[in-house]
């Protein structure tokens, strides 16, 4: 990455060979539907917990994949489990469990 | 009658008394530990309930009733019933008849165990049998009528269908032994009592069954050797009951002390749901009935099989049973014995670990009040402007799903002229009752407490709901003194009753889909009917009321996906298309959604087809 010397906001770079996903290969395995995210959003549009957390199911994925499993968990904290999320996704994938599965899997911290 | 032998015993009890001594001991400590396990209060209410005469004689008629004389499955299928209640209560009166013929005739013997059992090979025929003959024939009345029950059993096992059965379980090995053992019995006792009944004395059966051995077997030779077989035969029944599905048979004697004082499964394998899996007598009903059966993978899934599961102690089988299941509690509905297949479900999964644990305390629910504390004179404080009806709807988050619901029951309020406010117009919480299903109590008392406190401050005294999935969790969990917690059909039942509605009757023919959450989980049958009724043609599904069929879409189960549920919803559409009615209706904006799907008629909510059919007063 270039080096001015300074920065205007802090760097959002993700170096993946850094990033540890043995976690998120564990996830994949139970939850294979992980993959099948095509990240359309429809599920963060229809979440009761985005307005308190920014919750965003999408984003939660985004973020697993990338590592940043501290600001996953974080949006997770407030998930209600209600299953809107389940009814609207266009790829038909079981939302909820994979919710309860990224809660046994990745820890808090 | 006459003594035959000074000692009163012969070396063939013994297989008897070993199987007896053991069988009672294990009854015995399993009770305690039961009772032991329940929660403090449980176990007080539990005895108190043992000294309050009212539920001393519900006990006793209710065991009488459902454990010998079966009458839920007569009710439920004739033959079944007339099968489980020949072998429950002709053994038993064959047990009382046998203590009565000893008290009468040997009365010094009373006090040795087995003496009632082998009554008839230890005692000779006098001349003075009037008596006799009247407990003759009646022991061998109830012999006969038990082994109907035994050629009854016999033929299930073979052709399932013969009953009205499409399945039935698959016994386990252990279940096998015991099953034939327990056929043995009977035939064997015929025969030993037949042999001796030249000796003993006996009536239609026995006398008979005699005088056709003495024609080619004339030698009393044969008579210990079937006594033997029939002791053994016990012996063996006794022996593995405790491992066999029989174990029902003792349990359901204290299953039935404890639901008549209303315990709830608190601990997912200890005390009450301990008794609740051993009372399973595996007899299969909920097989046929579990929506999931449509795909014959799911039959080992059904309510049956966890218990067996729970009692094995195979806990990666009960994750998967208990993460399946629908929730549609229809397996309950059916259960003979009184089995809570949900319940019992949701406690598997309440003991499940998760590193991550939601918590709701950063939600404000000041913010979420302010949009609908309408009914308060001033923001914030709980002085009412008066008491006539404010009704707060609550839609959740399944009718945000469904607009259509929204706006038609929005619409009828107004049409009505009810002073009302919504509560969650721009989103809100969810009601908990997810949560509550994935087993995650804590989380869902949280949610419960937030909406709680919300609707309390909003100065409402009418809780409207449009989910019966919000609807079961506000009517069993939350604590809304002085609020009315209604169901949307029950409501609009109440406004077209009071005539605030002006309703328009059309040729339309409609057929009701119950939800299981609306009917099940909260008896709510009848007021929707009665609003239907009033807008067309109301056809009735093939298997409707308590035995509605789930449409599928249920939030109960945690790993169905999409493509699975896909033929429990065309098995549900079709039992309710059966008499080919032009409009589907429902009363849950999941079912509406899930039946939207695959239907190929207009399935619509309640509150819409009534908005349609209706005029402003």
């Amino acid at each position: 990455m270039m080096d001015f010397g300074f920065r205007i906001s802090p760097s959002s770079a993700v170096n993946m060979d850094d990033v540890d996903f043995e976690l998120f290969e564990r996830l994949c395995e139970i939850e294979p539907d992980a993959r099948k995210c095509m990240a359309c959003g429809s599920c963060s549009a229809t979440c009761p917990a985005s307005a308190f957390s920014g919750m965003s199911l999408r984003k939660v994925l985004h973020c697993l994949q990338r590592g940043k499993e501290k600001e996953a968990v974080r949006m997770l904290r407030n998930c209600m489990l209600c299953g809107k999320c389940t009814m609207v996704c266009p790829r038909g994938i079981n939302t909820r469990h994979l919710i309860l599965s990224i809660c046994k899997i990745y820890k808090e911290d | 009658m006459r003594e035959r032998f000074l000692s009163g015993y012969n070396d063939f009890v013994l297989p008897f008394m070993i199987g007896m001594v053991f069988i009672l001991s294990y009854c015995l400590v399993g009770m305690i530990r039961i009772i032991l396990q329940l929660p403090k209060d449980d176990r007080k209410k539990f005895f108190l309930s043992l000294v309050t005469p009212s539920i001393i004689l519900k006990n006793i008629k209710d065991i009488f009733l459902d454990c010998l004389i079966h009458v839920k499955l007569w009710k439920r299928n004739k033959l079944l019933g007339y099968m489980h209640s020949s072998i429950a209560f002709g053994w038993f009166m064959l047990i009382v008849i046998g203590h009565i013929e000893v008290f009468l005739y040997t009365p010094n013997r009373a006090k040795l165990f087995y003496y009632p059992i082998f009554f008839r090979y230890f005692v000779a025929e006098t001349e003075h049998t009037m008596k006799g003959a009247f407990f003759f024939f009646l022991m061998d009345f109830f012999l006969l009528v038990v082994l109907s029950g035994i050629v009854l059993a016999m033929i299930k096992r073979l052709r399932s269908r013969f009953f009205g059965m499409r399945r039935t379980t698959n016994p386990s090995f252990l279940d096998l032994v015991g099953l034939y053992s327990l056929w043995a019995i009977f035939p064997l006792r015929l025969l030993a009592e037949g042999f001796t009944a030249d000796i003993s004395g006996g009536s239609f059966l026995t006398k008979s069954l005699n005088w056709v051995f003495h024609s080619f077997l004339g030698d009393h030779v044969n008579m210990l050797p079937t006594w033997w077989a029939y002791s053994c035969a016990l012996g063996v029944f006794f022996i593995v009951l405790p491992f066999t599905r029989y174990m029902h048979i003792p349990t359901e004697i204290l299953l039935i002390p404890l639901r008549n004082v209303g315990l709830t499964i608190r601990n997912a394998r200890k005390g009450f749901a301990k008794a609740q899996v051993y009372s399973c007598p595996n007899c299969g009903l909920c097989i046929d009935a579990c929506p999931m059966g449509v795909l014959k993978a799911n039959i080992r899934d059904t309510t049956v099989y966890l218990n067996r599961q729970i009692r094995r102690n195979n806990e990666a089988r009960i994750e998967e049973i208990s993460d399946k299941c629908l929730l549609c509690g229809k397996c309950s509905v059916v259960c003979q014995v009184g089995i809570h297949g949900d319940q019992l479900r949701i406690a598997q999964r309440s003991i499940r670990k998760y590193n991550i644990s939601p918590d709701y305390s950063n939600i404000d629910e000041k913010v979420l009040l302010n949009g609908c504390n309408k009914f308060v004179k001033q923001p914030n404080s709980n002085v009412l402007l008066s008491d006539s009806e404010k009704v707060m709807y609550f839609a959740g988050c399944m009718t945000a799903l469904t607009p259509s619901i929204r706006k038609s029951l929005l619409s009828l309020l107004d049409k009505a002229g009810v002073d009302y406010e919504m509560m969650d117009r721009d989103g809100g919480l969810c009601c908990g009752r997810p949560m509550w299903m994935a087993g995650r109590f804590d989380q869902a008392r949280q949610m419960v407490e937030k909406n709680s406190a919300i609707i309390r401050d909003s100065g409402a005294n009418v809780l409207l709901l449009s989910c019966p999935i919000c609807y079961k969790i506000f009517k069993e969990r939350y604590h809304l003194e002085g609020i009315e917690v209604i169901h949307h059909t029950e409501y609009l039942e109440r406004l077209v009753r009071q005539g605030r509605l002006d309703v328009m009757k059309s040729g339309t023919s409609f057929v009701y889909h119950d939800p299981c959450e609306l009917g099940r989980g909260c008896g709510v049958y009848e007021q929707p009917r009665s609003v239907i009724s009033g807008l067309g043609k109301l056809v009735e599904a093939r298997s409707s009321g308590p035995e509605s069929i789930c449409c599928g879409g249920s939030l109960g189960s945690l790993t169905l996906g999409f493509d699975k549920r896909k033929m429990m919803t065309e098995n549900a559409l079709e039992n309710l298309t059966a008499e080919n009615p032009d409009v589907i209706v429902t009363a849950c904006p999941l079912c509406l959604n899930t039946f939207d799907r695959y239907a190929d008629r207009p399935v619509k909510d309640i509150a819409e087809v009534l908005d349609n059919q209706t005029t402003k007063k």
